[in-house]
């Protein structure tokens, strides 16, 4: 039965656009907006009504992605962590996946709730913030890279590896 | 130096060359 897979798959996808699409979002669109928008005291907008909804969606599409992703590998979930022979394509996408995740939820996350004020902070605890969510939302933004050609050709079109 | 990282293309050519090197160590290391 098929069925199983193709639902995973078909979740993975949509998380992953939606988890993905809000990465770039932050830091195509949302980073230079929030600092033109600093400079001409319209800022609030975003910090206090775009940012929390995107970082919402953003965290939990996160863990949908990893779970559908792991239900995916099913009984391969093993050898493609381990890297085994045949499997360290996807693999090499599964961590970067992961690493990805726990940077959403170590490093992001508690940052940003720092920053928007969900959670107390002095001012230069919320430099230091600022500064540990974008450099570590950037890492995510290069981590995806590889993670995104892994994913595309890890497991489906793994020939690519052992022309 | 600067940070690559505070530069959009920084990052993404950070991405690229990540991505080569690591399908490299895949094709003709671990595979």
């Amino acid at each position: 039965m098929d069925l199983v897979p193709a639902l995973a798959r078909w979740l993975h996808f949509m998380a992953g656009i939606m988890w993905v699409g809000l990465l770039y979002y932050f830091n195509f669109v949302q980073v230079a907006a929030l600092k033109a928008a600093t400079a001409d005291a319209t800022n609030a907008g975003i910090t206090k009504h775009v940012a929390p909804r995107a970082l919402l969606y953003f965290r939990w599409a996160a863990v949908v992605t990893w779970l559908a992703g792991a239900a995916l590998l099913g009984n391969q979930f093993v050898n493609a962590f381990t890297l085994s022979k045949g499997m360290a394509g996807i693999g090499v996408g599964a961590w970067l996946g992961t690493l990805m995740l726990l940077n959403v939820w170590v490093l992001i996350w508690p940052n940003q709730q720092k920053i928007l004020g969900m959670r107390p902070a002095s001012e230069e605890e919320k430099a230091i913030a600022r500064r540990v969510a974008f450099l570590t939302s950037r890492a995510n933004v290069v981590l995806s890279i590889p993670m995104l050609f892994f994913m595309a050709a890890g497991w489906s079109h793994r020939g690519i590896f052992v022309l | 130096m600067r940070n690559p990282l505070d530069s959009l293309w920084g990052t993404v050519i950070s991405g690229v060359i990540l991505t080569a090197v690591l399908y490299y160590i895949v094709k003709h290391i671990l595979n």
